[in-house]
């Protein structure tokens, strides 16, 4: 155990070096340390074998390799519970008696709550971890809510469609996501008709899906919000429908330009401006990279962004292959998402429960309840997932799970298993007569288990 | 075979850090004011309702024509108005409020807002949780910063406690020495404390963050075992069990300085006059049960409750029988030592901005000041940033 910060600290001059040459180092082989790193940012908890697989390739051999698992995988390779593929209406009728309609929200909540199993088991079972990474990414940038749509079947429509452009093309992306039936009910669209504007998803695209606040004024929203009437759902379906009658056909004037728009039009004029690229790139930086993205790096990556016409491979690419990426300072800066705690911990321990439902519970638990965001900005990440609450239960969920002697051992087992836990040096020194499964757990409720 | 209990693994953790759980209290040094003469023993309750509340239906102008113009569908009529005076009244499912007015306890502050309103939920929550101006960017909560200036005392077991919810609000910040817990239940709050181990705080911002938090749960955890037993009955929806908490903090004789609920999400765009009618049925209840259980603890004229929302929504009610985002709203004032009546001024919806929304009439940051200046007695102008006159809504 004493030979472990020497270790920690000869990784970290090598990865100092090979910061300084990177003209060079990009073709040697990366070892284990930046391997753990790569693998922990755009998968869920390494285990020692992914390490060793990836510690012989090159940074850019590993970043294409990570990249060309995401090319083929546009569909989940868990099958979706059988009611997803259900059509016809969405809603009992208003004239339902009420016992009808009690059973129809019960059976709905129950089906979320399927939805979320299946999705961690998914993620268990990818074999392209960051495109469920980046399915999760949508869910928090184009955000809908069950607890607003209150339709099982719509939340899984859109999870498909989120992960089906995971890392396709971002305009594609947000001309499907403005138009997506549980979006559509989540930001009132349905009820945003000519002569009676409702703003709601005029002001949510503009301020979060695309340009960001102070890029936008609110004479912008009130012309764009015309622009989107008429934008309805077939309740008959539960399809998009654009209703022509009920949209406002007239001139109108966004960002400075001026048009008969219509919602699609509008959504042009967004991604034509170069805020929207730079909001998005920011906030992949942040989900890759680091807490603070650096604006120069970000408006570099954004400019390829568009000039790429939003192909998200792009930005997702030059991320990876930054200088900022592998940098010794970001090693750890992350904080894990319960996501990543759990996924991650279930992998890094070989557990491969035949049901995730208390795993999704357990993530729920620690602030991060799937296809429920708490609002429209979705979850803010970083730092605030950490306070006193989902620590503890954070530390709860990995304690229990490291209680069997026979899960610790059987990890204990590999050559520097701790290395593998841990992102950065371990904060809580080790029991001082620390047998190798004690010592595993010790690494496990360590501060630095926390981060990524 | 190896044994590992894991009693062992938390005893072989629990010895080894224990020098440093000194060290946030030594931190403080003679800034640590004396416990019996901290301001700090008056506790402050804030109950934030999510998503923006339609105050013109929380507090009704009933003898507006121009509000039931603006409200053909939403507008409360007149016989159903809780009648406060001949101009205004409450909305019939904040009935309940009603003892307390008639006893004074209860204090309207009207037309309550900001210059240049922002109607982002997100950037205006911000805006009333660091107390800043509309185009200023301020990292921590208005009271973490009024905790960093005057802290409270080391064995207060927290600065603020935030009841069922995960975002800390007033209280976000990350200075040393001040400490804000977040839990919903106290009791599973102990029992999972054991779990957290203080360790020197060392290396990037995200780990520093975990390492402070550990070490407040830490000293919370000292002081929260136990509990206490209530003749009050509290309600069982999800605000009555996060009043239910409150009381719980405020029985604990370790003390907490403040208290954050939350309830919503008022946000109604859509069918608001079921929602709203619900979220208030229980905003009001939850008050009642307060006031009952804070009363049988000794300690309803320590406490003063302040409701806050991001903003009120635009008088007009839009087609879909809900309003969207507007300004300024009224909010309630509520304790033993409060002044009742009526402060500020009602939304004038004869003069209505460009937007469709009214103006303010008293400025958010005012109503923080009286917190700090009367109700603490600690001065207001650094945690504001600025001089705002206190609104007299505290008895002496």
């Amino acid at each position: 155990m004493p030979a472990l910060p020497r270790r920690v600290a000869r990784f970290a001059v090598a990865g100092i070096l090979a910061a300084a040459v990177p003209a060079w180092s990009a073709s040697l082989p990366m070892g284990e340390a930046d391997a753990r790193h790569l693998l922990s940012r755009t998968g869920f908890g390494p285990t020692a074998a992914d390490v060793r697989t990836f510690a012989s390739l090159s940074r850019d051999e590993g970043v294409d390799r990570v990249l060309a698992a995401t090319r083929t995988r546009v569909t989940a390779v868990t099958p979706p519970p059988a009611w997803t593929a259900e059509t016809g209406p969405l809603r009992p009728a208003a004239a339902a008696a009420p016992e009808e309609r009690r059973d129809f929200a019960r059976r709905q909540a129950l089906r979320v709550a399927e939805l979320r199993a299946w999705w961690v088991q998914e993620m268990l079972a990818t074999p392209s971890p960051l495109t469920e990474r980046l399915t999760l990414f949508w869910h928090n940038h184009f955000v809908s809510s069950q607890q607003k749509v209150r339709v099982a079947r719509l939340m899984y429509a859109q999870n498909a469609l989120y992960r089906s452009e995971a890392l396709g093309n971002f305009a594609t992306l947000l001309h499907a996501a403005a138009k997506d039936p549980a979006m559509v009910v989540y930001l009132d669209s349905a009820q945003n008709r000519k002569g009676a504007p409702n703003e709601n998803f005029a002001r949510e695209v503009m301020e979060l899906f695309t340009l960001g606040q102070g890029h936008y004024g609110e004479q912008d929203v009130k012309e764009a919000a015309r622009a989107f009437t008429g934008w309805s759902l077939d309740r008959d379906t539960g399809t998009f429908l654009f209703r022509p009658r009920l949209h406002d056909d007239g001139d109108k004037t966004v960002l400075g330009r001026t048009g008969r728009f219509d919602g699609d039009a509008v959504l042009d004029v967004l991604l034509a401006r170069p805020e929207t690229a730079e909001l998005v790139v920011g906030k992949l930086w942040q989900e890759l990279v680091s807490p603070v993205p650096d604006a120069r790096e970000v408006a570099r990556i954004a400019r390829a962004f568009r000039a790429a016409n939003y192909e998200i491979i792009v930005p997702v690419r030059e991320l990876l292959r930054s200088a900022a990426f592998w940098a010794p300072a970001q090693r750890g800066a992350l904080v894990k998402s319960p996501v990543d705690l759990v996924v991650g911990a279930l992998r890094q321990l070989d557990q491969s429960p035949a049901d995730t439902r208390p795993y999704a519970l357990a993530v729920a638990g620690m602030g991060q309840n799937l296809f429920a965001p708490p609002n429209v900005r979705g979850w803010p990440g970083g730092d605030a997932w950490i306070n006193s609450n989902t620590l503890l239960a954070r530390k709860q969920f990995v304690d229990r799970l490291a209680r069997s002697d026979a899960v610790v051992m059987e990890l204990a087992k590999a050559p520097a298993a701790q290395r593998v836990l841990l992102p950065i040096a371990p904060q809580l020194p080790s029991p001082p007569d620390a047998d190798a499964a004690l010592a595993i757990r010790t690494t496990l409720l360590d501060p630095a288990y926390q981060l990524k | 075979m190896i044994q590992v209990s894991r009693r062992r693994l938390l005893c072989a953790l629990a010895a080894a850090p224990l020098a440093r759980v000194a060290g946030p209290a030594a931190a403080a040094g003679p800034a640590a004011a004396a416990v019996g003469a901290s301001p700090y023993r008056k506790l402050l309750v804030v109950v934030e309702l999510k998503g923006g509340n339609d105050g013109l239906n929380t507090l009704v102008p009933y003898t507006d024509p121009a509000y039931y113009a603006l409200r053909p569908k939403l507008g409360i009529a007149r016989d159903a108005v809780v009648q406060l005076s001949d101009r205004a009244g409450l909305h019939p499912s904040l009935t309940p409020l009603h003892a307390l007015w008639s006893a004074r306890e209860l204090a309207a502050l009207q037309g309550v807002g900001y210059p240049q309103p922002n109607l982002s939920h997100f950037r205006s929550i911000e805006i009333w949780d660091t107390a800043s101006d509309s185009d200023a960017y301020v990292r921590d909560g208005w009271l973490a910063r009024t905790f960093a200036a005057r802290p409270v005392p080391q064995d207060f077991a927290a600065d603020g406690v935030v009841v069922g919810s995960n975002d800390l609000g007033p209280l976000a910040g990350s200075r040393a020495g001040t400490r804000a817990i977040a839990l919903s239940d106290p009791q599973q709050f102990v029992r999972r404390a054991a779990l957290a181990q203080p360790a020197a705080a060392a290396g990037n911002a995200a780990l520093a963050h975990i390492l402070k938090v550990e070490s407040d749960i830490v000293q919370a955890r000292s002081h929260l075992a136990g509990s206490h037993t209530f003749d009050t009955a509290f309600t069982t929806d999800a605000f009555g069990a996060a009043v239910k908490t409150a009381c719980e903090l405020a029985a604990n004789p370790a003390g907490v300085a403040a208290i954050r609920l939350s309830l919503g999400s008022f946000d109604t765009h859509v069918g608001q006059a079921g929602t709203q009618a619900r979220l208030l049925a229980d905003l009001a209840r939850g008050l009642v049960t307060l006031k009952a259980a804070l009363t049988e603890l000794g300690r309803w004229d320590d406490t003063l409750v302040l409701t806050y929302s991001e903003f009120g929504r635009r008088p007009k009610e839009n087609q879909s029988a809900g309003t969207d985002h507007g300004t300024s709203s009224v909010l309630f004032a509520i304790g033993g030592r409060v002044a009742g009546g009526f402060y500020g001024a009602p939304p004038d919806l004869a003069d209505l901005r460009g937007d469709g929304n009214p103006r303010h009439a008293l400025d958010f940051r005012a109503v923080y000041a009286t917190v700090l200046d009367r109700w603490w007695g600690i001065d207001s102008r650094d945690a504001l940033g600025g001089r705002y006159e206190p609104v007299p809504f505290l008895r002496a």
